[in-house]
């Protein structure tokens, strides 16, 4: 039992890893080299999965600030500094997970700002401002018109309320598998337009035919001749 | 604008925003001089900041540089200390020497309407590879490596004018080179899980030398990862086809940095990141890293003999110089990293100096392969010259840096009780007298082919970088005080931040 | 223009001014939530590749040439370094945004500079994916409609 916990607890791995091997079977398997460029894709693509699942908190809503939630950082982060205290017990990784960054909070307060004034439809209510704000400055804003939340806000960030404390998963990871998907999109196209290169050049995108055409051109050819050609 | 104080981004953001900038120029108007021009004086620029920064690191010590104001850990930071002040030098001078070469030979081997992207994707190149040397921040040596090498790609591709089997070569490339990059960033997360940060300085603080399986793994991965970058044997496949059909200024300037760039990173990783004390780093040196130098050494030095292409056989060649960095870095002790780093500068110089050699041969003769170098030193002088000199460097003849490299090895080996391992380094060294010899010989004594007659040398502006190369070789096989000293003193530094 | 695939023709005619507005949308709305440069960047070179698919390439490359995709590539990411070199001129390092307005009290210069930033990019990417489009599928000669 104790055996199978452990096996379902970490499905994550293994779907980054049943990928990963798929990925890199194609690779070697396939001549094809369009194929194979699907295999790279898939090995690729794996890695992003991997990165994106230790970035995750268990109900851990999208790294992105929650209006509400920042008001009260952005008051109490002076003397209330231990949000991390919120974490959930269960995250299989721990270490890897930090709590979303408190400077950041103050940095961008403007913006929750905005966006509280904006989208006042998705931010928490002001009827159950657990959060005891003090009055005046930016919470003017969201002393606006109350408007229905019940539709808008979504089940996550109601949860998050409940526990008085929004829970991010980590931002880090993300921008990490950002970057790597742009890499990806490049080693991709750079590939691709290889293929096309190799087709008109060879006829074939055929490994095995153009092994067959490069062992020609390798012995079957005398220098004197490469030279002319060159 | 502090200039000193923004010295350390220079080397970096020059050719990043030169390069674009060359796309805008035009190809073929002024005989396409112009992205050339433009091209030389960015490298010389980045040259002339990375001498600065050596300087500057060599007299106060690292230097520490903090992209957007944002402090490490959590902000990327640019961290320069002697070794990869080192090697930033050597990458930024070999480019200053190859973009200057480059002009007679791109516009035999390259498309004309090309030339500003090429030299765009060169700029680009070398800028990654200086990206990956000087950054502190472990993601951000996949990203720079990840622009070095896609621009790498379609360099080795465009040799696909005079040779398609460059098409295949850079196929074969681009899928190993991303196998490794993406096994590169497996290894980074595994990191990540185990540490929550990214900081190279950070995760050696973190790690403590705490020892669990997630930075075994990780180890591992980047191992295998960089090694694939590297050509480290038996990973080399990509490397031979790629350098023997990339254009010939291309297989110069990549065989001289690119791959001793991959090595800095394994040497980075495992000092800095890691830490030494560890015991399996002590198991990787053992099992892994010095069986795996001692057979390329071997294997890829026989394999160079029997090569009829001459940057093929160089390229081989190189898979057996990364055995003798590698072997340096796992005899795990001071001087074997000495060895290592001095090694990793001088194969750079040599390496850099036979390609360009080869180029001029193929600006003259139209062929690199090894029957075009028959009787060349009464044809080429200057070049045979350069060819022979740094020749006997690969071999590590007295007077040459070669000799430098092997003599520190040598010491290396002895001085860690490894006595057998200074035989082996000697015995592969006459291979390379073999495979080096056999071009020597034909370039000497055979009679040149009747169809290379009116074969004359190559132009001054390929020659006077070649001999600059050459005299390096040879300079600093007489003044070691520049390349040894400082590699003691980077070695020293590097040992001490792995305790 | 012939009369074939006429319902797509109309159809692009309809999409092709809201999807360019849902990149910008993405563009900008990047600061306050899910979206940037990437993501704005594919969506509004999609509007033109889909214009290319129905209309034909030929009628896309009038609409934006190649040589206007690379002058965008270029000014685009040269924004990008601009940017990070006007902080350097600034007084700052190296994309230090708050360089650009160093009286701010909430670090508004964090604020222009990701703005401008991820404009760069936006552009960048789009001008890149379009040309990306346009050389794969330039190579070929094209299916011409009695041909499906």
């Amino acid at each position: 039992m104790e055996f199978l916990t452990f096996f379902v607890e970490r499905y994550n791995y293994w779907i980054f890893i049943t990928l990963m091997m798929m990925g890199l079977y194609i690779v070697i398997a396939r001549g094809n080299l369009i194929k194979k460029l699907i295999g790279l894709n898939v090995f690729q693509t794996s890695v992003f999965i991997y990165y994106i699942s230790i970035g995750k908190i268990a109900g851990g809503t999208a790294p992105i600030y929650v209006a509400g939630d920042m008001e009260k950082r952005g008051h109490e982060g002076g003397h209330d500094g231990a949000p991390a205290a919120a974490l959930p017990g269960k995250d299989p990784l721990g270490q890897g997970a930090i709590h979303a960054d408190e400077g950041l909070s103050e940095n961008f307060g403007f913006a929750g700002n905005d966006l509280a004034a904006l989208t006042g439809g998705a931010a928490p209510p002001h009827g159950e401002a657990v959060h005891s704000l003090p009055a005046g400055g930016a919470n003017d804003i969201l002393a606006a018109p109350p408007v229905t939340i019940g539709d808008h806000a979504s089940p996550i960030s109601d949860a998050a309320r409940a526990a008085a404390e929004v829970v991010y998963s980590n931002p880090l990871p993300h921008v990490l598998i950002l970057t790597a998907i742009v890499v990806g999109v490049a080693t991709t196209a750079v590939g691709l337009a290889l293929v096309v290169r190799i087709r008109e050049a060879y006829g074939t995108i055929e490994e095995d035919e153009l092994e067959a055409a490069d062992h020609v051109a390798e012995f079957g050819e005398s220098p004197a001749q490469a030279r002319g050609a060159a | 604008m502090n200039l000193a104080a923004q010295l350390p981004v220079l080397p970096i953001i020059t050719p990043l925003i030169a390069a674009p900038l060359t796309i805008l120029m035009p190809s073929e108007k002024f005989g396409g001089r112009a992205p050339y021009v433009w091209a030389t004086l960015v490298a010389w620029a980045a040259f002339a900041a990375c001498a600065a920064l050596l300087h500057a690191v060599a007299t106060a010590g690292p230097i520490s540089y903090h992209l957007g104001d944002w402090a490490p850990p959590i902000g990327i930071e640019y961290r320069i200390d002697l070794a990869n002040a080192l090697v930033l030098t050597l990458v930024s001078g070999v480019a200053a020497l190859v973009m200057p070469f480059s002009f007679r030979s791109v516009r035999a081997e390259i498309d004309p309407r090309q030339t500003s992207l090429f030299y765009a994707a060169l700029m680009i190149c070398m800028a990654g590879l200086l990206g990956v040397t000087i950054t502190g921040d472990a993601f951000n040596v996949f990203v720079f490596l990840e622009i070095s090498s896609l621009s790498t790609y379609a360099l080795v591709a465009m040799g696909g004018r005079t040779d398609r089997r460059a098409l295949t070569a850079s196929f074969n490339y681009l899928v190993m080179g991303t196998i490794g990059a993406t096994f590169f960033v497996i290894g980074l997360g595994l990191l990540y899980q185990a540490t929550g940060t990214l900081n190279m300085a950070d995760v050696k603080h973190q790690l403590a030398g705490d020892n669990n399986r997630m930075v075994e793994a990780g180890f591992a991965f980047i191992v295998v990862g960089m090694g694939l970058k590297a050509a480290m044997f038996p990973m080399h496949l990509w490397m031979p086809n790629a350098y023997a059909y990339a254009p010939s200024v291309v297989s110069a300037f990549i065989a001289a940095t690119a791959t001793k760039v991959a090595v800095y990173v394994i040497i980075r990783f495992i000092y800095s990141v890691i830490g030494i004390e560890f015991g399996f780093i002590e198991a990787a040196f053992n099992y892994l890293l010095m069986p795996m130098a001692i057979a390329g050494m071997f294997f890829a030095s026989i394999v160079a003999i029997f090569q009829d292409d001459v940057k093929r056989m160089l390229a081989y060649s190189s898979v057996g110089q990364i055995g003798y960095m590698l072997l340096g870095v796992s005899f795990g002790t001071e001087q074997g990293l000495t060895a290592s780093l001095v090694h990793l500068i001088n194969h750079g110089m040599m390496k850099g100096a036979l390609f360009m050699a080869a180029a001029c041969v193929m600006l003259r003769v139209g062929s690199h392969s090894i029957s075009a170098y028959a009787g060349l030193a009464r044809r080429m002088p200057a070049t045979a010259a350069a060819f022979i000199l740094s020749g006997l460097s690969l071999i590590g003849a007295p007077l040459t840096v070669g000799f430098i490299s092997k003599w520190q090895l040598l010491a290396a080996a002895f001085d860690s009780g490894r006595a057998w391992a200074g035989f082996l380094v000697v015995a592969s060294s006459f291979l390379a007298v073999i495979y080096v010899g056999r071009v020597i010989e034909l370039m000497l004594l055979r009679p040149p082919a009747p169809d290379a007659a009116g074969v004359k040398e190559a132009p001054l502006s390929m020659i006077i970088p070649l001999l600059v190369l050459t005299g390096a070789n040879v300079y600093f096989g007489l003044n070691t005080e520049l390349t040894v000293d400082l590699a003691e003193r980077a070695a020293h530094a590097l040992m001490g931040s792995a305790r | 223009m012939s009369i074939e695939h006429l319902i797509l023709r109309v159809v692009i005619k309809i999409m092709f001014a809201p999807i360019l507005l849902f990149a910008l949308y993405v563009q900008f709305h990047g600061d306050y939530g899910p979206g940037g440069g990437f993501q704005a960047g594919v969506i509004f070179a999609v509007a033109f590749i889909l214009h290319a698919l129905i209309m034909g390439l030929e009628e896309t490359k009038r609409v934006l040439p190649v040589g206007v995709l690379k002058v965008m590539m270029v000014v685009g990411f040269l924004f990008y370094a601009g940017t990070g070199v006007a902080t350097m001129l600034l007084g700052g390092n190296l994309l230090g945004y708050d360089a650009i307005d160093p009286q701010s009290t909430h670090h508004a210069g964090q604020h222009w500079g990701i703005l401008l930033v991820e404009f760069g990019v936006g552009m960048a990417v789009s001008s890149t994916m379009l040309m990306i489009f346009y050389q794969f599928a330039g190579r070929e000669q094209e299916i011409r409609d009695e041909d499906w």
